[in-house]
C-alpha cells in the first residue's frame, strides 16, 4: 500500500494525539483523584422511593453528619423539584467538609448538576447516584435538572448553601412536608 | 448522458427519498426557529414552555432521523448504481421507502398530537413529548415508537437493495475491486446494521410492549444503555455520507482528483470497527456503570478520532491537489484558486471547515473528566449542531445543487439564492454555536424551554447571558434564512422545465493513489464484521450481563405519561 509521506507523518501525530488525551485522563483519575460516577451507589426500588418506604436516608431526605469531616446529602430528585435544594429548602452544607451526595429518582430520569463546580450526575430510577465534593469558598451555588424530566422540567432548579464551617450547626436537616407528586 | 437518463428508475427513487427529507427539513427548521427565539426570550409568542418540549422532540426526530436517513438512503441509492452502473433493485429499494415513509407519518402523528390537545387514540393520549433520546420511563404513544421502528426496519430494507446490486455487480465482475463509493456505502450499513440492532431490541422487545401495557416495568438504565449502542454510531451514519461526498466528489468540484483511495478505504473500515463500542461515553455520568467500563469506552472513543484526522488530511490535500490544478501557488494563497462561487464545491468546503471546531469539542466531549463541567449544557447542542447540523446538514444541501440537476434533468434555478445559502448557514451557525459552547461552560442546560430559575442566576465565564442569548437568537433566525433558501432553490429546480445544458455530471475522476494500491484484505467484509462484533462484545458485554442479572426489566419502573 502507498502511504505519502506527509500522510505517515500526519498519522503518526495523530495517534501521539489521541495517546496524549488517553494519558491526560488517566493521570486525571489516577493522579489527580478525579473520580468518576459509578455503580457504588447501589439500586433501589422506584416505587419504593416514591412511598418513602425503602429503609434508607431517602425516605426523609436531607443532611446527615457522618463525623466532623464528613457529610451524606441525601436528595430525592422528583417532578419537578429537588427534596431538598428546590425552592425556599436549600441544601446547607459546611464548607472544607467532604460531602456526599447520594440522589435517586421516584420517576423519570432527572439530570443533578451544581453549577461553578464539576458535580454533575444523571438520576435514573432504580439506581442511586453516589458522588462526593468538597467545596473550597462558602457561597450559594445553583442546582440544575438538565435531563428533561416533562412538562415542568425548566421550573427544576435549586440552591446549595455552602456555609463557612464555624457557623454551620450540625443537625440533621430534614425536609418538611410529604411527597407531592 | 445524464444520470436520470442512464438510470430512470432510481433516479424516480432518489427523487422520492430527497422529497421527504426536504419535507422534513422544511418542519424541522421551523421548529427550531420557533424554539430559538422562545428560548432565548426574543419572541415567545409561537408555544407555551410546556409545548416548547412537543416541538423539540419534533425538531430532533425530523431533523437528526427523518431527514438524514431519507436523504442518506437516496445519496446511497445515486452513490450505488452510478459507480456499479445498474439500476438498484427497485422492489427493495421502493420497499425500503414505502416502509420508512409510513413510520415516519405514524411518528409525525403521535408528536404533533402533543400540539393539538393530545386526542385519545387507541386508549392512549396522542403525543410524543419524549425527545428524540425517548428515556423511559417517560411515555410516548405506541405508534411514536412503532413509527420509530419502521423507520429502521425501512432502512435496513433500503440497504438490501445496495448489498443485491453489489452481488449481481461482482458475480459479473469477478476478481474487480468494488469501487470505491458502493465500497463506502456497503461498509456504512455494515455499522448500521450492527448499531441499530441495540435500539431495536430497545423499542420492540421493551418500549412497544411496555407502552402497549403488555408488560408493566422496564429498567430505565437498561433501555438507555441500549439507546447510547445505537445513538453514537448514529452520529457515524450521518458523517459517513458527508465523507462519501468529501471523499469522491468534493476533489471534482476543486478541480482535482482524490489524494489516496486506499486510505479512504482504511478510513472507513477503522470506522465499522470503532464506531460501536463506545456508546458508553454518552453514559460518563450515568449511575450504575462501573468507571472501568466507560474507561474502556473512552479509549474507543479517542481512538475514533483517527479515522476524522486522516480524513482531514486527505479532504485537504486533495482541494489543495484541485487548487494548484486551476494554476493555485503558495502556501496557502492557493485558497484563492478555489471555485468559491459554485454553491456546492462552498457548501462542502464550509461544511468541513465548521467540522473541524465540532471535532475539537467534540474530544472534550469524549474526555472523561472534563466531560463532567459540560455534560448536558448548551455545550453538547452547540457541538452537535456543528457537526450533525453542519458537517452533515450543510454537505447535503450543497451537494443537493450538484446532484438534484442530474436526478431532474433540470438546470439549477435560482443560483444567486443558491451561492449565498452556505455563507449564510456558516454565519448563522458560528454566532448560535459559538454562544452555545459558551453558554455550555457557564453552566446553563441544554433541552430546557427557560433557562433561568427561581434559586440563582447564571454568569457567564466570557461574556454575558444576555449577549450570549441574542447571539443564538440572531444565528438560530439565520439558519431558519439559509434552510429556506435551499427550499426554495429546490422547489423552483423541481418545478423548473426541462432543457438547457446542465454544468454538472457524475463523472468522478480517478485518485491520484487508486484501489490498485490497497490491500485486497481492505474488501473483506466477513473479517472487519467479525472483529467489529468481536470488540462490540468486549466493551458490551460484561455491563450488560450486569444490569441484566438481577432480571430483564429490574429494577424496574411503570411508564409516566409527560
Amino acid at each position: 500500500m502507498q502511504v505519502h509521506n506527509f500522510e505517515k507523518i500526519w498519522l503518526g501525530v495523530a495517534l501521539l494525539l489521541i495517546v496524549g488525551f488517553i494519558a491526560t485522563i488517566a493521570y486525571g483519575s489516577v493522579g489527580a483523584g478525579i473520580s468518576m460516577v459509578d455503580d457504588s451507589g447501589g439500586t433501589i426500588s422506584a416505587q419504593a422511593v416514591q412511598s418513602g418506604e425503602t429503609g434508607t436516608g431517602f425516605d426523609d431526605p436531607g443532611v446527615v453528619k457522618q463525623s466532623d469531616d464528613h457529610y451524606v446529602v441525601y436528595v430525592v430528585a422528583q417532578q419537578f423539584q429537588f427534596r431538598p435544594g428546590s425552592g425556599d429548602n436549600p441544601i446547607r452544607v459546611p464548607a472544607d467538609a467532604r460531602i456526599t451526595f447520594m440522589v435517586t429518582s421516584p420517576d423519570v430520569v432527572h439530570g443533578f448538576s451544581i453549577t461553578e463546580t464539576n458535580i454533575n450526575t444523571m438520576v435514573i430510577p432504580g439506581q442511586v447516584a453516589e458522588v462526593s465534593a468538597r467545596f473550597d469558598e462558602p457561597g450559594t451555588y445553583g442546582l440544575v435538572c438538565h435531563e428533561y424530566c416533562g412538562a415542568g422540567h425548566h421550573t427544576m432548579g435549586g440552591s446549595i448553601e455552602v456555609v463557612a464551617p464555624s457557623n454551620y450547626t450540625a443537625q440533621q436537616q430534614a425536609v418538611d412536608g410529604e411527597v407531592s407528586a | 448522458m445524464v444520470y436520470v437518463d442512464e438510470f430512470p428508475k432510481t433516479a424516480k427513487l432518489v427523487r422520492g427519498q430527497f422529497l421527504v427529507a426536504f419535507g422534513a427539513l422544511a418542519i424541522g427548521a421551523l421548529f427550531g426557529v420557533i424554539q430559538a427565539l422562545h428560548r432565548t426570550g426574543v419572541f415567545r409568542g409561537f408555544v407555551s414552555s410546556a409545548d416548547y418540549y412537543t416541538l423539540l422532540t419534533g425538531h430532533g426526530v425530523l431533523l437528526a432521523l427523518v431527514f438524514t436517513t431519507f436523504f442518506i438512503a437516496g445519496l446511497f441509492g445515486w452513490a450505488v448504481s452510478n459507480s456499479l452502473d445498474r439500476e438498484l433493485s427497485q422492489r427493495l429499494a421502493w420497499g425500503g421507502f414505502w416502509t420508512m415513509l409510513v413510520g415516519t407519518v405514524l411518528a409525525a402523528v403521535a408528536i404533533i398530537g402533543g400540539l393539538i390537545g393530545a386526542p385519545s387514540i387507541l386508549g392512549h393520549s396522542l403525543k410524543a413529548d419524549v425527545l428524540f433520546t425517548f428515556y423511559a420511563p417517560m411515555k410516548a404513544h405506541p405508534a411514536f415508537y412503532v413509527g420509530a421502528a419502521l423507520i429502521i426496519v425501512g432502512s435496513w430494507v433500503a440497504g438490501a437493495s445496495y448489498f443485491k446490486s453489489l452481488w449481481e455487480w461482482r458475480s459479473e465482475n469477478p476478481g474487480e475491486r468494488i469501487p470505491l463509493r458502493t465500497f463506502m456505502v456497503v461498509t456504512t450499513m455494515l455499522m448500521w446494521y450492527i448499531s441499530t440492532i441495540g435500539v431495536a431490541v430497545e423499542v420492540v422487545a421493551f418500549l412497544i410492549p411496555w407502552s402497549l401495557g403488555l408488560i408493566q416495568n422496564v429498567d430505565p438504565l437498561l433501555t438507555r444503555t441500549l439507546f447510547w449502542y445505537f445513538g453514537h454510531p448514529v452520529v457515524y451514519f450521518w458523517l459517513m455520507p458527508a465523507y462519501l461526498v468529501w471523499y469522491t466528489i468534493l476533489p471534482k468540484l476543486a478541480g482535482g482528483r482524490l489524494f489516496s483511495d486506499p486510505l479512504a478505504r482504511v478510513v472507513f473500515v477503522l470506522f465499522l470497527l470503532l464506531s460501536t463500542p463506545v456508546g458508553f461515553h454518552h453514559q460518563y455520568v450515568d449511575p450504575g456503570i462501573p468507571e472501568g467500563f466507560k474507561f474502556i469506552a473512552m479509549t474507543n472513543t479517542m481512538f475514533l478520532l483517527l479515522p476524522s484526522l486522516l480524513t482531514a488530511f486527505t479532504v485537504v490535500a486533495s482541494m489543495e491537489h484541485g487548487a494548484r490544478q486551476r494554476g493555485g501557488k503558495g502556501y496557502l494563497s492557493w485558497l484563492r484558486d478555489l471555485p468559491w462561487g459554485n454553491p456546492a464545491f462552498a457548501g462542502c468546503a464550509l461544511a468541513g471547515l465548521m467540522f473541524a471546531a465540532g471535532g475539537f469539542s467534540g474530544m472534550i466531549n469524549a474526555g472523561m473528566n472534563i466531560n463532567y463541567l459540560i455534560h448536558n449544557t448548551l455545550w453538547v447542542p452547540g457541538h452537535f449542531h456543528l457537526t450533525v447540523g453542519t458537517a452533515f446538514a450543510l454537505t447535503a444541501m450543497a451537494i443537493s445543487y450538484w446532484l438534484v440537476p442530474q436526478l431532474t434533468g433540470k438546470q439549477l434555478q435560482r443560483r444567486s439564492l443558491a451561492l449565498a445559502q452556505p455563507y449564510v448557514w456558516f454565519i448563522g451557525m458560528t454566532l448560535m454555536s459559538n454562544a452555545m459552547h459558551r453558554a455550555g461552560l457557564a453552566g446553563i442546560p441544554r433541552r430546557t424551554a427557560e433557562p433561568t430559575y427561581d434559586e440563582f442566576a447564571f454568569e457567564g465565564v466570557a461574556g454575558t447571558v444576555g449577549e450570549m442569548r441574542l447571539q443564538i437568537a440572531i444565528g438560530g433566525f439565520l439558519l431558519f434564512v439559509g434552510a429556506a433558501l435551499f427550499l426554495i432553490v429546490m422547489a423552483e429546480t423541481f418545478l423548473a422545465r426541462r432543457g438547457g445544458t446542465l454544468s454538472v455530471n457524475s463523472t468522478i475522476p480517478e485518485p491520484l493513489s487508486g484501489p490498485e494500491h490497497s490491500p485486497r484484505i481492505l474488501d473483506n467484509y466477513k473479517l472487519w464484521t467479525a472483529i467489529a462484533l468481536v470488540l462490540i462484545v468486549i466493551a458490551y458485554g460484561p455491563p450488560l450481563a450486569s444490569m441484566i442479572a438481577d432480571g430483564i426489566t429490574a429494577p424496574g419502573s411503570p411508564p409516566i405519561p409527560v
